[in-house]
């Protein structure tokens, strides 16, 4: 069994302390992504895991026992990183069995294991090639046979797909989410592409200047952020986020963004916030259409007519650039016709899927 | 018709410009090294002397070639050179190796650190060569002085002139003057040296040692060799150090090849006997420089696949 528990760990360069105690437990065989923007310490945490940092404060543990003096070498961990990190002097064959050799396993295991996993990753036809004769997304499939070879308990990936261009990122995507289905693992995986995090993660970990903003499965994190950041970060194009006021209008709140524009506050969401509050309104492109180009909306919408700065095609779906409230929005446009520049254009707001966010803290309402 | 007569004048003076700009270079080579080696190479199937210049004109073929393989103290000196060779190598390379590790280690001073081990590479070979005869000196040297001092031996120790330690002192002159070369070489390797392996190697279960002999080691070598490359050409054909100290002796105790040959060529005057020496040391000095430079190609087809 191979738990991971992050216990209000800390670490410190020097005085500048870059992650601020955070607390995370990990399942035995989950599928963990921490995301985030450069610098928010999410790199860091993995390479305490992985013991190629000092823990300052603070305990880790993996599978029940605390490791935060071990050397990597007893961690029976693994890791892939961003550059491969290949021993150039050796070949694909010698690459992969080099952890095996070290631990002094006897030859016929070292060739078993070593194979078994040229299969997995379909490099066999390499395996007497040296890493300089080797391309991108063959050198990261070595860097992946190398950490399975030693069938460790913990995967740990460092921005692994980040060199890689588009396409192949998008393939080794799938490939590395189908690796875990086979070899069941622990893996925690560092990334700051939260389109990968959506796609592969059993629970993505947001993170923020050194703080876990959010934890959660991908469809928790992208329909029920528990702030702005969150919202903005998770998600493509990043929710619309508007800043207003509640008022009273009609007998019912309205999020006022100025004199004449507001919206009513959903249903679910009028018990959860009062007149004269600050907020901030978000909601996703894809709860933003045109009439006649919308998908069935569950629940209330309210009508909105917005100008369309630019149109961008997609093929199964156009983005709408809008201004609305003097803040630039996206809408979706499903179905899509040709859109020009300048045109009006009916909208329909999907208010149930819609959030509110504390404009001070930035916390959302739905709590 | 202008085209048709144009062309062929033009693609002639094209032929004639890369070997005229290239003509002084070769030129200079052929005067300056080809010139005297040819003529090195003739007079050593001469009976040339320098004090009867007419000897130059006596062919006697193989016959020099023939007195130097017969002759035991040629290979006597022989065997010298090669182990002064390997031994001076070796030892600069684990001292540069120890060195270059432990400034690479250091955060501060480093620069000032690399400029200081860079300081006895500063003096001429000949005042090495004095400096360490006066500190191996058995009556007045001062490493018999502080030995006698510090009641370790009393007797005077024979340093420059017992059988071992005569090479030794002369080894240990030549590593102080030149184990910089290696440290400078292999310093420049290990800043060059990509930080993902090392810790890729630590992930994979090596401790600190198994990471230093399975991945700095050969991430190094090619430095090495490029050290070894170039120290082998000026360890072959090590004079001014040894003659200063022993001058070969005594009783050709000390007595490397360049020592031998200059001995022969100047002071006995046998230039041509000389002169088949030299060609024999110079082959030895490109056996080894042509075996460091496979190993450097070796050592250097692998690497540029880290990043």
């Amino acid at each position: 069994m191979a738990e991971i528990l992050l216990k209000d760990v800390v670490k410190n360069y020097g005085k500048l302390e870059v992650v601020h105690g955070i607390n995370l437990f990990i399942e035995h065989n989950e599928f963990v992504v921490l995301v985030g923007p450069s610098g928010c310490g999410k790199s860091t945490t993995l390479r305490m895991i992985a013991g190629l940092e000092d823990i300052t404060g603070g305990e880790i543990s993996i599978g029940g026992t605390v490791v935060n003096d071990f050397a990597p070498r007893k961690r029976d961990i693994s890791m892939v990183f961003q550059n491969y990190a290949l021993y150039p002097h050796m070949s694909v064959r010698e690459n992969l069995g080099f952890g095996l050799k070290i631990a002094k396993q006897p030859k016929d295991v070292i060739e078993e294991r070593v194979n078994e996993a040229a299969v997995i990753l379909n490099i066999e036809d390499l395996m007497d090639r040296t890493p300089a004769e080797l391309s991108g997304g063959q050198r990261q499939r070595v860097a992946m046979g190398r950490a399975i070879v030693r069938h460790p308990q913990v995967f740990l990936f460092d921005e692994p797909l980040s060199n890689l261009d588009a396409k192949l990122r998008v393939q080794m995507r799938t490939e590395i989410k189908r690796l875990h289905q086979k070899v069941k693992t622990t893996i925690v995986y560092v990334t700051h592409d939260q389109v990968e995090a959506m796609t592969m993660a059993d629970r993505i970990v947001v993170m923020k200047d050194g703080h876990i903003e959010q934890v959660g499965s991908p469809l928790e994190v992208f329909e029920r952020p528990v702030d702005t950041f969150v919202a903005s970060f998770i998600g493509s194009p990043p929710m619309n986020l508007i800043p207003g006021e509640v008022v009273m209008r009609d007998g019912r709140l309205h999020v006022a963004f100025n004199a004449d524009q507001s919206v009513p506050v959903p249903a679910s969401l009028a018990d959860k916030t009062t007149e004269g509050q600050k907020v901030i309104f978000g909601f996703r492109a894809d709860d933003l259409m045109p009439d006649g180009h919308a998908v069935p909306i569950m629940g209330e919408a309210s009508g909105l007519r917005l100008t369309v700065d630019i149109a961008e095609p997609l093929g199964t779906e156009t983005l709408l650039f809008c201004q609305f409230a003097g803040v630039d929005i996206q809408a979706k446009m499903y179905n899509p016709r040709m859109v020009k520049p300048g045109e009006v254009m009916d909208f329909k707001c999907a208010l149930d899927k819609t959030h509110l966010f504390d404009a001070a803290s930035g916390k959302s309402l739905r709590g | 018709m202008s085209i048709v007569s144009v062309q062929p004048r033009r693609k002639s003076r094209r032929d004639w410009t890369p070997a005229l700009l290239l003509s002084p270079a070769f030129l200079v080579l052929i005067f300056v090294v080809l010139v005297p080696l040819l003529f090195s190479l003739y007079t050593s199937f001469t009976n040339y002397r320098l004090i009867r210049p007419d000897s130059l004109y006596e062919w006697i073929g193989l016959r020099n070639y023939q007195r130097i393989f017969t002759d035991s103290k040629f290979w006597a000196a022989f065997g010298r050179t090669i182990i002064f060779l390997t031994l001076a190598l070796n030892l600069e390379f684990i001292f540069g190796l120890g060195i270059a590790l432990l400034i690479n280690k250091i955060t501060w001073g480093q620069r000032t650190l690399r400029t200081i081990m860079m300081f006895p590479m500063m003096f001429s070979p000949i005042l090495v060569g004095y400096q360490f005869k006066f500190i191996f000196n058995d009556n007045i040297g001062l490493l018999n002085n502080a030995l006698q001092s510090l009641g370790i031996g009393d007797g005077a120790i024979a340093w420059l002139v017992d059988k071992p330690l005569g090479m030794f002192t002369i080894i240990f002159a030549e590593v102080w003057m030149s184990t910089s070369v290696f440290a400078i070489l292999l310093l420049a390797g290990l800043f060059a040296m990509p930080r993902d392996p090392l810790e890729a190697a630590k992930v994979d279960g090596c401790n600190s040692w198994q990471v230093f002999r399975h991945i700095t080691l050969p991430f190094l070598m090619p430095f090495a060799f490029i050290a070894m490359t170039i120290r082998s050409l000026d360890v072959a054909r090590a004079y001014d150090i040894v003659d200063v100290m022993t001058g070969g002796g005594p009783a050709n105790r000390t007595e490397l090849l360049w020592t031998m040959i200059a001995r022969v060529g100047y002071d006995n005057s046998r230039m041509g006997q000389a002169n088949a020496m030299a060609y024999v040391s110079i082959l030895l000095s490109i056996a080894f420089t042509y075996y460091f430079f496979t190993k450097l190609i070796a050592a250097r087809k692998y690497m540029g696949g880290a990043e």
